[in-house]
């Protein structure tokens, strides 16, 4: 009971930098929500109900652009389709003998950066250590977009371009200290940005969405680090 | 907006809610394929790698900004500075840097 609390307490101090930083993003999803025509109330639910950057800015873009149901349930698969691999890894993070509840809410609030602090908790994931991240992470992914909707542009957008590279310094917070210790994931970070920056740069490669191109290259890239350096027992689950 | 606002909303979270919770609810025992295993290990890593590499140099009103606020975090988060302390400084590294530039 007590060490559900601690864990609790604890997802909710590493959910607080996730907490601000989705605010200051969540703002700007705000400002695309107000231009697809969603209310304040409207985009502060979806924001509640998904809580997910990409898959939100692009579902609210194409609906801007007067896109039909389909086409929007088609977008939300392809822009939140590494869900489904963070979903995957999460799996082997739990107990086996943990309770379908605990898995449902924990899936319910599965982004990058939940994800990232949750597969970097040592050892097997209490679901009390996500709920206090969520606790802190979705009223702030919320608020932000209502007040995005709300608020417009008061922002300057010197404050809000700062704001957004919060996100990116948790991600790097989250890989470089495994990448100091094992000279193999230092590696496959070096060859992941490296084929990202490829992929972003070379013109052939831009009719594929963001969203699947993180998933291509997790893919190849996970499979062949899998391949070439398969990790022995302990390790894969102190990950 | 072509449709009715809630039925975007309903299918937008349906379709993501389904997403993330298949797995979770699916996947019920420890994998022991040892080459799945290794794929699940290193996706964590892969993934942010891709997404914060260059997305992070476009964010900013100039990729120099950009870059100094990579190069820091990584300096950072390599020193043992926590993930709060890496967010803030690598914002206020591009806040800095384009109040003198831009």
């Amino acid at each position: 009971m007590s060490e559900n609390k601690n864990w609790y307490k604890k997802g909710i101090r590493d959910g607080i930098p996730i907490g601000l930083g989705y605010f200051a993003v969540a703002f700007t999803l705000g400002i695309a929500a107000a231009g697809a025509g969603f209310t304040a109330f409207q985009a502060t639910l979806t924001s509640f109900l998904i809580n997910a950057s990409a898959g939100e800015f692009a579902g609210f873009t194409l609906i801007a652009a007067g896109a039909g149901y389909l086409e929007v349930a088609v977008m939300e698969l392809v822009a939140n389709a590494r869900y489904l691999l963070m979903s995957c890894a999460l799996s082997q993070k739990l107990k086996p003998d943990t309770p379908f509840i605990h898995r449902i809410l924990i899936g319910f609030d599965v982004t990058d950066e939940l994800f990232g602090i949750a597969v970097s908790v040592p050892g097997t994931l209490n679901p009390f250590y996500n709920y206090g991240a969520m606790t802190v992470a979705i009223p702030g992914w919320a608020c932000g977009t209502c007040l995005g909707v709300v608020m417009g542009n008061v922002l300057p957008t010197s404050l809000v371009r700062a704001l957004s590279v919060g996100l990116y310094g948790m991600f790097i917070a989250i890989i470089i200290p495994p990448a100091s210790k094992s000279k193999i994931i230092a590696l496959i970070i070096t060859v992941s940005m490296a084929l990202s920056f490829i992929f972003s740069r070379v013109s052939i490669f831009f009719a594929i969405s963001p969203g699947i191109k993180t998933i291509l290259l997790t893919v190849v890239i996970s499979l062949a680090a899998a391949v070439f350096f398969p990790v022995k027992e302990d390790e894969a689950d102190a990950a | 907006m072509r449709h009715n606002p809630y039925i975007y909303i309903f299918i937008m979270a349906a379709v993501t809610f389904l997403i993330r919770v298949l797995p979770l609810t699916l996947i019920r025992k420890r994998i022991t394929n040892k080459t799945l295993r290794s794929f699940l290990y290193y996706v964590p890593y892969v993934t942010l790698a891709v997404m914060t590499f260059p997305a992070i140099i476009d964010a900013t009103g100039s990729i120099w900004s950009g870059i100094a606020a990579l190069a820091v975090g990584v300096v950072l988060a390599f020193y043992g500075v926590g993930l709060f302390g890496v967010a803030v400084c690598s914002c206020a590294v591009v806040f800095i840097i384009e109040l003198i530039i831009l």
